[in-house]
Parts: structure tokens; C-alpha cells; sequence
């Protein structure tokens, strides 16, 4: 009737044109679809039909105890890697905050110029550094202290695995703390706090999320490593990613090495739904500015 | 100086307070005694020094040399969270992750105060600033007057003897800050603390203060009331800073007792004159001059010709801008009473002498304040 009316959109074709943005996931989607889902499903499907139909893969993995050590082992790693990541991240991420553009720049880079370098040639160096004849135990001698075992142990491997992660705590970390307001901590000095009362009150867990972030990003790639920890480790340092090689190149057991992908992707599933609940609420808190 | 007050402030004391930074004096000297329980106000423009001298006197910047003095006792070198001192800031400051009420209980937590006694004292500061409601709000689902009585609340929940304020209204729309002003009165008056409030906003100065600082480069201009500011202003500065103000200037002829300006060909004189050496310059009120028709009998002892550049209708007058022989204009307000006059229009501008103040010509005056 009016002159406008043309231009409003009627309800059904307002909802004809509604999945349009959605048009826009669309590149994303078909890519994940084949290049993860298919090969899930995959890997789903042969970890219960291969040799047979049946949970005989499973029955095996559980039935022997030296794959529930790798597992436990696998988790026990990420989750030191992290806290390491955690505790390296955090003081280089407030720097890049404080510091000015210039510096802030060449920080950046630092973090990144790792990422251009192939993750063999880095573990390869961090063999070099950490053998028993390497540099790091020949310092160790030369100031007088006994050498340490790296090469081979749980430790290296959690240096190693460390060192190559780090770029994605940081980044995260980076990205919330730049965002805090510091002048909320001079509120907090006015208030009575000295400074590190004002850090752990008002500092800390403003820069939770970017923690949390971080974290899981971290202790998920952690979990899939295979690299590192197999130049980096011995036998007592196996993560399952090794075993799930073994299983299926060696012994050409893609039953049992799917089975033991769908063990590691339920047991993450797992624990991120229990760390959950914390995070949310976290979050949720010191989202509110 | 405040008879409301029963002692709970503390005097503040600046004794040739300098803080340089590299080559740049953002303090020049700054001496300025605060007295208990007043109402201090510190005003300039923007860069004008006194948002520094209030974070000298918060402890957030320490000064380069001079002394300073809180309660009697020397601050200097004291960290901030020692110096009990109460600070509300221009972003409220509030921190996000924490309730209203964790918001204020933060100090009272912080000195070690008992739950039954903080929960009564945070309490009590909030209904201080009519946010007693809101306790178990965070500060993102307040609007900025609400998330800046919080701010208040928190400030004073631990009784400082001194609370500083640094341009509290200034994110704030019109109506809200008038009637935040007048709160922010109330609540001085009930606590009996010292304010120290910085704004660029002189009407808000007017409003608040027992006294004004004005600030320029660095430097204290004058400290006086309101009332000493406007109609006694000691530099020309003061005098543009605080209220409109026509600034006259001219040919100077001066003998004995009075002062003549030639402007454009007319002139115009005060029974007065500046000692020193000094250039003066004659400055005028908006209400002590009046305009007349050319011809009209007129009042006032001095009149100069001119045109109306601009006329306003303020609700309860007008404000006229008049074009004088020299260019530069003159403001007049007239009440609504009077006869109204329309743009263009060829008018007399009309003045008594001693209504005119004579001050040194400071050229900087105009520059520092656009």
C-alpha cells in the first residue's frame, strides 16, 4: 500500500534469504568434511571392522597394559608441556604489552621465525643441544657440575615439545592481556594493594582466558605429537602417536592403530568437557568490561 | 575554611612541586596549601598541569624536586598503596571480574577487616551513593553514572582522610553530570573529607569548589573562590578561563588615575591604572555591558560602535557576539526583558569604566585556551 512496503521484505522471503550468511562457512565446511570428517570416519569405521566387525581393537588395547602407560604417559607429557608453556608464555606475552612497537615487532617475530623453520631441523637442533656430548651438559661440565640425562628422557622430550608449541600460548596470552585495561592496577595500588597483591587480585585473573586459550590449544597438539618425542625420546618416553605408527606402518594393523586414534579423541573430548564448567565461568567473568 | 567539616581531612601541602619530563616541565613550582575538609578544585586546559599534580599527590608520579606534604607529613618518595588515599578516576576503573560489592569490599579486604565489619561498611558506602541495589551486579550491566558511584563508593568505603578526583564526570552526558555534581556535594559535605577535583570544565569548578586552582603551562595562575575568580581575576588568563569575557584592546593612554584604550578610533577609559610597565588590556563581563541603538540614551560611561555577529537565545536571555571597529568581538548577554536586536543590525556597545578590569596583556592567554 505504501510507497515502502516493496522494499520490506515479506516473512517468507525474509526466511528464503536467512541461510545466506551461512552461505559464507560454506569453503570451510566442504574442506573439514574431506580432509577430517571422511578420514574420521574412516578410521572409525576400520577400528571396528578390521580384521573383523567387533570391539576386538579395543578389547586389545585395554587387554594390554602397556598401551593404558602410553596413554597415560601421552597425557602426563601434554599436561607438563603446558604447564611449561604456561609459565615461559606468560612473562614473554606480558613483555610484548609493555614494551613499545619497535621492540614489540622484533618480540613478535621471535615468537614466529620458529614457525618458518621445519619442525624436523628444530628437533634435530634440540638433539644437538641436549645429547650427553651436547652443548647444554658441556656447559654443565665446564662450570663444574655433573651432566644431566635430556636425550632420551621424559624431560627432553617435554623441552622439545615445549620449545615448538610456545608460539601458540603466547599469541593467545598476547591477544587478552593486551586488551586489559592497566589502568585498572593503578586503581588497585590507590586501593591499598602492593604491587603483587594487585597483580594475583586484579592482573591475573583478567589474563585467565587468555591462559585457558592457550592451554588447549597446546595440550591438544601436545597429544598428537610425533615428531619430537620420537627423535627426542627413548623407549621410556613413547607417546601414542608412536604406537599408532608401529601399529599401522609396521605391523599394517589399521584396526588396532584406529581404535587407538577414537581411545585418544574420546579421552580429549573427556577432559575438556570436565575442565568446562571452570573455564566458562572464568570466562564469562572477566569478559564483563 | 569548611565549617561542615569535623576535622576528618587532611591539609595538603605543595611546596615548589616541579616534575619534569626530559625537557618539558609538566609542574613548574606548584606551591598550594589544601585545607582540611575543603573543597579543592584544580582547573586548566588540557596539558596545563593538573591531572600531574593530582598523580603526584595520588603517588603515581613522583616528583622531580619540591616537597610535598599530606596531613602534615612528608609523602614524598611513599608508594602509592601506602598512602591511603582515596582516587576516583575518569574510566571509573572498576574492575570487571568482580561484583559491586567485591568491587568495594576490595580495599576494606585488602587492610584485613572482618567479614561482619566489611560487609556493613560496603554496605553503607553504597547507600552513600544510592547503589545499594546493585551489589550483586557487575560493573558491565551498569550505565557509566552508575559504574562511577560504584567507583565513589569504593573510594571512600575505607574512610581515607584525602580523595582525589580526576575529571569523574567528564564521559558523562549534561543532565547526569549536573545532577552527579550536586551528589558528589552532598557527599562531601556528609564525610567531611578532603576533595581534591580536577576538571577542565569551569562551571563545574563554579558548582563544586570552596576553592579553584586555575592551572596554566605548569603553573598556578590564581587559587581563590569563585566568586574571586570572576569578578577579581589576577592574569588575564583567569579572566578567559572563568566565564565569557570580552577582552578590549587598544591605544593605551594612561595618566595618574585612569586608563584610556583607542580602538578603532574610539575611546574608552577606567578609572584606574596598572602599575608596571605592562601592555594593559581592559576585560569586560557578558552582564556589564549592554547594547543600545546609536542614539539611545544609554548609561555607562563609555560606549564603542559595532555589529551584531551573532545573536543566541539561551531560554532565560540572550547572548549576543557584537562586531567591534577593531574586529575582534565582544560578548553581551541581555535578559529576556530586554529589546532584541537581529544580526547585522548597527548597535552601541555601552559600559561604566569600573566595571572594567585592567591586566596585563599575556597573548598566550588566547592561544592556550582554543
Amino acid at each position: 500500500m505504501s510507497a515502502l512496503e516493496p522494499t520490506t521484505p515479506s516473512a517468507p522471503q525474509r526466511a528464503r534469504w536467512a541461510w545466506r550468511p551461512y552461505a559464507l562457512t560454506l569453503p570451510a565446511l566442504l574442506l573439514l568434511v574431506t580432509v577430517i570428517g571422511y578420514p574420521l570416519l574412516t578410521i572409525v569405521l576400520r577400528s571396528l571392522s578390521e580384521p573383523q566387525w567387533g570391539l576386538q581393537n579395543y578389547a586389545w588395547f585395554f587387554g594390554a597394559p602397556v598401551n593404558l602407560t602410553v596413554l597415560q604417559r601421552t597425557f602426563t607429557i601434554s599436561a607438563w608441556v603446558t604447564v611449561v608453556c604456561v609459565l615461559c608464555a606468560y612473562p614473554y606475552a606480558y613483555l610484548m604489552t609493555a614494551v613499545g612497537p619497535r621492540v614489540r615487532l622484533i618480540l613478535v617475530l621471535c615468537v614466529l621465525i620458529p614457525f618458518w623453520v621445519s619442525g624436523v631441523v628444530r628437533t634435530l637442533s634440540w638433539v644437538i643441544l641436549l645429547q650427553d656430548s651436547g652443548v647444554i651438559n658441556s656447559l654443565l661440565r665446564s662450570a663444574g657440575f655433573d651432566g644431566v640425562r635430556l636425550i632420551r628422557t621424559q624431560t627432553g622430550v617435554v623441552i622439545g615439545m615445549a620449545q615448538v608449541l610456545l608460539p601458540f600460548m603466547i599469541l593467545p596470552l598476547y591477544s587478552v592481556m593486551k586488551g586489559i585495561d592497566l589502568r585498572l592496577v593503578q586503581a588497585a595500588r590507590s586501593l591499598g594493594a602492593r604491587p603483587s597483591r594487585a597483580f594475583f587480585t586484579v592482573y591475573l585473573p583478567l589474563s585467565l582466558p587468555g591462559v585457558y586459550a592457550g592451554a588447549i590449544i597446546v595440550f591438544i597438539l601436545a597429544l598428537g605429537f610425533y615428531i619430537t618425542p620420537a627423535l627426542l625420546g627413548g623407549p621410556r618416553s613413547t607417546m601414542l602417536s608412536t604406537l599408532v605408527q608401529t601399529q599401522v606402518l609396521s605391523l599394517l594393523q589399521w584396526g588396532r592403530g584406529g581404535a587407538m586414534g577414537v581411545v585418544l579423541l574420546v579421552a580429549t573430548f573427556v577432559l575438556l568437557a570436565l575442565a568446562a564448567p571452570v573455564m566458562r565461568s572464568r570466562h564469562r567473568e572477566a569478559g564483563r568490561r | 575554611m569548611n565549617p561542615r567539616a569535623e576535622n576528618r581531612g587532611a591539609a595538603i601541602d605543595l611546596d615548589t612541586v616541579s616534575k619534569a619530563y626530559g625537557a618539558f616541565k609538566a609542574l613548574d613550582g606548584v606551591s598550594l596549601r589544601i585545607e582540611p575538609g575543603e573543597f579543592m578544585t584544580l582547573l586548566g586546559p588540557s596539558g596545563s598541569g593538573k591531572t600531574t599534580t593530582l598523580n603526584v599527590v595520588a603517588g603515581f608520579t613522583d616528583v622531580t624536586s619540591g616537597q610535598l606534604l599530606v596531613g602534615g607529613k612528608s609523602v614524598v618518595g611513599v608508594p602509592a598503596h601506602k598512602r591511603n588515599i582515596g582516587v576516583v578516576f575518569q574510566h571509573y576503573a572498576l574492575f570487571p571480574h568482580m561484583t559491586v560489592g567485591r568491587n568495594v569490599a576490595y580495599p576494606l579486604t585488602l587492610r584485613g577487616i572482618a567479614q561482619d565489619e566489611r560487609k556493613k561498611r560496603v554496605a553503607r558506602a553504597l547507600d552513600m551513593v544510592k547503589m545499594g541495589d546493585f551489589a550483586h551486579r557487575y560493573p558491565s550491566e551498569l550505565s557509566g553514572g552508575q559504574q562511577q558511584r560504584v567507583a565513589l563508593a569504593r573510594a571512600i568505603v575505607f574512610d581515607p582522610p584525602l580523595l582525589l578526583m580526576d575529571e569523574p564526570l567528564g564521559a558523562l552526558d549534561k543532565k547526569l553530570r549536573e545532577w552527579l555534581q550536586l551528589e558528589i556535594k552532598r557527599i562531601h559535605r556528609e564525610l567531611g573529607t578532603t576533595f581534591v577535583y580536577v576538571t577542565h570544565d569551569q562551571e563545574e569548578a563554579l558548582v563544586l569548589s570552596d576553592r579553584i586552582a586555575v592551572f596554566n603551562r605548569g603553573r598556578i595562575e590564581q587559587v581563590g573562590t569563585g566568586r574571586q575568580l570572576y569578578d577579581e581575576p589576577a592574569t588575564l588568563f583567569v579572566g578567559r578561563f572563568i566565564g565569557d569575557s570580552t577582552v578590549l584592546r587598544g591605544e593605551v593612554k594612561s595618566d595618574g588615575t585612569s586608563t584610556a584604550l583607542t580602538i578603532a578610533g574610539e575611546t574608552v577609559s577606567a578609572p584606574r591604572r596598572l602599575a608596571g610597565e605592562a601592555n594593559p588590556v581592559m576585560l569586560l563581563r557578558p552582564e556589564k555591558l549592554a547594547i543600545r541603538r546609536p542614539g539611545q540614551d544609554a548609561g555607562g560611561t563609555n560606549r564603542l560602535s559595532g555589529t551584531i555577529a551573532e545573536a543566541i537565545y539561551l531560554g532565560s536571555g540572550s547572548k549576543y557576539e557584537v562586531k567591534l571597529g577593531d574586529g575582534s568581538i565582544a560578548i553581551v548577554r541581555s535578559p529576556l526583558a530586554g529589546e532584541s536586536f537581529s544580526l547585522g543590525e548597527k548597535i552601541e556597545l555601552c559600559f561604566d569604566g569600573a566595571d572594567a578590569k585592567l591586566l596585563p596583556d599575556d597573548s598566550t592567554a588566547d592561544t592556550t585556551l582554543t
